[in-house]
């Protein structure tokens, strides 16, 4: 009885909620009407089952050396261990970098990208589909093909530089080059779906906006910095979120192209969690699974919430 | 029209899913599944096998998986068992890494078969339950782990085989004086071929102190403190620092370490004799070019060499074609299956099965058999124990490519084998 | 003056993308016109001799014709996952962004936490066991569903909230029911959005090499991306062919974004920018 009342003081506080919204008089439904909750269930239960279930059940697991085939519990001890790992922290650093790099690349090329694409120059349709098809390439089909490119001695890129006059780095073999090239080959990959979220950011900005600037005398310049850049904030928001996102997970292309290596110096938490989970140690891998969700709420919940009020002043 | 087509769109394509989900069929005969390694060796072995089999019992079909070598592998294995999702039949590592599976739990028991009574002692005893119960069948040869060496070059230079670490450090400044190629290769593209230096040198640690698998079984043996141990990752530091590796050693792989050695362009390669077997597939007339002796100690009257056991073939209890299964495992090892195992690829030591002799084995593998016949050799120390760190291979790049020193290197893994140690639950640590 | 810069900025841009995004592409292809010794220089060359149809009977013949197998199974991954995450999705945005409640602030927490939380493989494998479902194609469908979710709400609930009310409101003065409404109403006029949700996922799970490497184990079930990390090793010394399996594997993806191209942005215009 008790949840149905809820329910139905719910229901109300929603349609006073809308009611409060428009102005303009409605019909009105019974409970549910046009937008019933069942709507929810078939996303829900998928996600329930297969999302939040293990994810929720990570945290038990976590406290359990487990073999696969038995499981002992043994408390903190997977958190401690993993925190113990000796490259860790590099591993921290290291997805930091990652993610620093690749999401300020997006963020910077993706938005010059749009602001050309966007002008009257010639062959747009051309360059946006250029600069777009990375993104339809497997990550394995480019972390190969990119690790062929990036041999030190054969490889096409320092053959180009070569001819040029300049001897080029050891890209992916150099311990403290291997993490930035990967980063740079991971924003070649994903300028493109930036410049689309920035394309669409321009388009949707009023015209009204433009030809005030216009009456008012703006050059470029200022068109740029007082107009588009501003009003593109959602599309940087959505960038800046979703890459940062993408880089502290980011798994697949690193594990292409380095394994991590040479030696330790490209690995990132989530290559220490998967060598874990290789190892058997799977237990353990959860902790460090729980620990990479703890180190990104940390970062994201933060910087969304600073997104969010910004937003709210403006 | 928009409504129109999306909905016919939607619709089509989930009934299209549907139907193909559906779909499969149903064997009329006998099929086992055979899941094998997918590097090129393993599987033509056994699809030359497989066809061998099927030819002469046209009532079983086999079909072939494959699966990724090395842990990625072996893990891949460990979830198939724990899940039921094991194939009838499937080869995997002996010795420490198949205890850590629970044979017991998970394999058929094979030591009543008639066969066994022509398979080698050692291999039973790495291919056994804590029980006692054997569970595997050889279908490859021995290795020994070393260093290949090219022996045009030491013709040319009028070098000898070393007795001692210096005097093969000796060889190398030679080798390097000369200028035209690497003294050593290295190929740390394919990391796991970095630790067999570290790996191979097993034998001189244990001859220095005999009972050091079982002091580091039970925690009280370090890599970082004992001195034989450590001599280990030191010959590794001292060969990178003396500049004496390919140019290329960090970004080349395995196939150009093989290539290097069999066409002169590197003098030695320290790696396991498997190499041959790649060699014989892409250099086959370079294979007679090829030398092996053990990595040197500092003794010259301590000489000998490190064994590894091969990988072998299980059945997993839970097959309902057990006797398919035993059928083709009896086939394997039979006179068939040895010649087979000859006329693809041939061996990198002894074979494990009486009456399988490798005649006119390549001159590496001549080189090996003083010292298999002389009892000069020691498993390696991951069939001894059954803790190795996973890291080792990422440690050895490391301190192969001057990242860290030795002692780094050595105290790391020993951080490593403690954590493989606890995660085993194993007592005292 | 202005027209012949933008010309020249025009030109500049054109010889850039070229070189940055067309000549990795490029080396892929000659790759996979080569034969096994030109490709072992690894250089980006002119192919010496046109071995492409052998390169791909080879890539398509190996392994018993897994890769065959492969594309069937990863086009019935793709074209499921995306018709369920479409239908799905779009009905949880409709309903999240018609109705305010305190449902609401929920649901959007959820939606935040599948964006962010990395996926828990070892309790995972651990459900769909207990669920039967694992090393199953139709599990592995559901763990795409699942895990993609999240980024289709948010886009289909923001492009639905530039949609006015009434629309709806008509429909049901008619007497529609709910679902009849939402497929004959709303669904068509999500189309724009919905493009941009099929080309991005179709792109996203059939290129996906993680989670059918942890929950679809067995050649049976091989995907596309599966095949080439097989492949990897075995054709180590065969670039040629390993290339020509990239090659193959990213022309579907390829004609699904040159189909949709043009339609793209219109979806991301309202979803990801209002977001």
């Amino acid at each position: 009885m008790l949840l149905v009342k809820q329910l139905v003081t719910m229901s109300d506080l929603s349609m006073t909620g809308l009611a409060t919204q428009r102005s303009t008089p409605r019909p009105r439904f019974k409970s549910g009407g046009l937008y019933p909750y069942w709507f929810y269930a078939p996303a829900a239960a998928i996600y329930v089952v297969l999302f939040l279930l293990p994810t929720a059940s990570s945290f038990y697991f976590s406290l359990m050396r487990w073999s696969l085939f038995d499981a002992t519990f043994i408390g903190l001890d997977n958190f401690a261990q993993f925190l113990r790992e000796p490259f860790l922290l590099q591993g921290l650093v290291n997805t930091l970098t990652f993610a620093a790099i690749s999401a300020s690349l997006k963020v910077v090329l993706g938005l010059g990208c749009a602001v050309l694409l966007t002008s009257q120059i010639i062959a747009r349709g051309y360059l946006r589909a250029v600069i777009f098809f990375p993104v339809v390439v497997s990550t394995v089909g480019v972390g190969i093909t990119f690790t062929v490119l990036m041999h030190p001695t054969e490889g096409a890129i320092n053959q180009a530089l070569a001819a040029i006059g300049i001897v080029g780095p050891d890209w992916l073999t150099n311990p403290r080059l291997a993490l930035i090239s990967v980063a740079l080959v991971d924003v070649w990959k994903g300028v493109g779906m930036a410049t689309v979220i920035y394309i669409a950011g321009i388009v949707s900005i009023p015209k009204d906006y433009f030809e005030a600037a216009r009456i008012d005398g703006a050059s470029k310049l200022q068109n740029f910095l007082y107009v588009t850049l501003p009003l593109c904030r959602p599309a940087t928001v959505t960038i800046v979120t979703l890459s940062l996102i993408g880089g502290l997970r980011t798994f697949e292309l690193v594990w292409t192209m380095t394994r991590g290596g040479p030696g330790f110096s490209s690995d990132v938490i989530a290559s220490v969690i998967y060598k874990q989970y290789q190892s058997g140690f799977y237990g353990l891998s959860t902790a460090g699974n729980v620990v990479l969700f703890l180190f990104i709420v940390l970062l994201v919940v933060p910087l969304t919430a600073y997104f969010n009020r910004r937003e709210g002043h403006e | 029209m928009a409504k129109l087509s999306i909905r016919n769109v939607l619709a089509g394509a989930s009934l299209f899913a549907m139907a193909l989900i559906a779909g499969g069929a149903n064997a009329q005969q006998v099929t086992l599944s055979l899941l094998v390694d997918n590097s090129p060796e393993v599987l033509t072995r056994f699809e030359a096998l497989v066809a061998g089999f099927e030819a002469a019992n046209p009532d079983v079909n086999i079909e072939i998986e494959t699966r990724p070598g090395g842990e990625e592998g072996g893990n891949l294995v460990k979830t198939r068992l724990a899940t039921g999702t094991i194939t009838d039949l499937f080869t995997y590592n002996s010795g420490s890494l198949l205890r850590a599976l629970n044979p017991g739990q998970f394999m058929a028991d094979l030591s009543n078969e008639p066969w066994q009574a022509d398979v080698q002692e050692t291999f039973k005893r790495v291919v056994s339950t804590p029980e006692g119960a054997i569970v595997g069948a050889p279908f490859s040869t021995a290795s020994a782990g070393g260093i290949l060496y090219n022996k045009p070059v030491y013709e040319r230079l009028g070098l000898s085989i070393p007795k001692t670490w210096d005097e093969f450090l000796a060889n190398n400044e030679a080798i390097l004086k000369d200028g035209k190629i690497a003294p050593i290769i290295q190929t740390y593209k394919d990391s796991w071929t970095s630790q067999i230096l570290i790996l191979a040198d097993f034998y001189n640690v244990q001859a220095a102190e005999p009972d050091f698998a079982t002091l580091y079984t039970e925690g009280k043996a370090k890599f970082a403190t004992d001195a034989a141990a450590l001599r280990s990752f030191q010959k590794l530091q001292q060969v990178y620092e003396a500049g004496l590796f390919n140019k290329d050693f960090a970004s080349a792989g395995y196939q150009d370490g093989i290539r290097m050695l069999a066409t002169g362009e590197g003098a030695h390669y320290p790696i396991i004799s498997g190499a041959l077997r790649a060699m014989g597939a892409t250099y086959p007339d370079q294979l007679k070019d090829i030398g092996y002796f053990p990595v040197p100690s500092d003794d010259a009257s301590k000489n000998g060499l490190t064994a590894w056991m091969p990988q072998a073939l299980y059945v997993s209890k839970n097959t309902p074609n057990l006797d398919a299964a035993k059928k083709f495992l009896a086939f394997v090892v039979s006179p068939e299956g040895c010649e087979i195992l000859k006329s693809t690829g041939g061996g990198t030591g002894p074979f494990l099965v009486k009456g399988c002799v490798l005649e006119g084995a390549a001159p590496a593998v001549s080189d090996m058999l003083p010292f298999w016949d002389s009892g000069n050799n020691s498993p390696a120390l991951e069939f001894l124990s059954p803790i190795k760190g996973p890291a080792l291979e990422q440690i050895t790049v490391s301190v192969g490519s001057g990242i860290m020193t030795a002692e780094e290197g050595a105290k790391l893994y020993d951080e490593d084998v403690r954590k493989q140690a606890q995660q085993l639950g194993l007592a005292g640590w | 003056m202005k027209l012949i810069k933008d010309y020249w900025l025009g030109v500049l841009a054109i010889i850039v993308t070229a070189v940055v995004f067309l000549v990795p592409f490029a080396f892929i292809v000659l790759m996979a016109f080569k034969d096994q010794q030109q490709s072992a220089l690894l250089d980006f060359s002119w192919p010496q001799v046109n071995n492409l149809w052998a390169n791909i009977v080879e890539v398509a013949s190996t392994r018993n014709w897994m890769l065959i197998t492969a594309f069937v199974n990863s086009t019935i991954l793709t074209v499921s996952g995306v018709t369920l995450l479409v239908i799905f999705s779009a009905m949880v945005g409709f309903v999240l962004s018609r109705r305010r409640s305190r449902f609401n602030r929920l649901v959007e927490f959820l939606i935040l936490a599948g964006l962010m939380i990395p996926p828990a493989v070892v309790p995972t494998i651990w459900v769909l066991q207990g669920l039967g479902l694992f090393g199953k194609l139709h599990g592995l469908i559901l763990i795409e569903v699942a895990y993609h979710l999240s980024f289709c709400v948010l886009l289909y609930k923001a492009f639905i909230a530039t949609i006015p009310r009434e629309l709806d409101e008509a429909a049901i003065i008619d007497g529609a029911r709910p679902l009849d409404v939402f497929f004959r109403v709303i669904l068509p006029l999500l189309w724009p959005v919905t493009v941009t949700i099929i080309v991005v996922q179709t792109v996203t799970i059939f290129n996906d090499f993680t989670n059918p490497l942890y929950y679809l184990p067995g050649n049976q079930f091989a995907t596309v991306q599966l095949t080439l990390y097989n492949f990897q090793s075995q054709f180590e010394t065969s670039y040629n062919l390993l290339f020509t399996n990239i090659l193959l594997i990213t022309i579907p993806p390829l004609v699904v974004f040159l189909f949709f191209n043009r339609q793209i942005i219109a979806g991301m215009t309202a979803g990801a920018v209002k977001g």
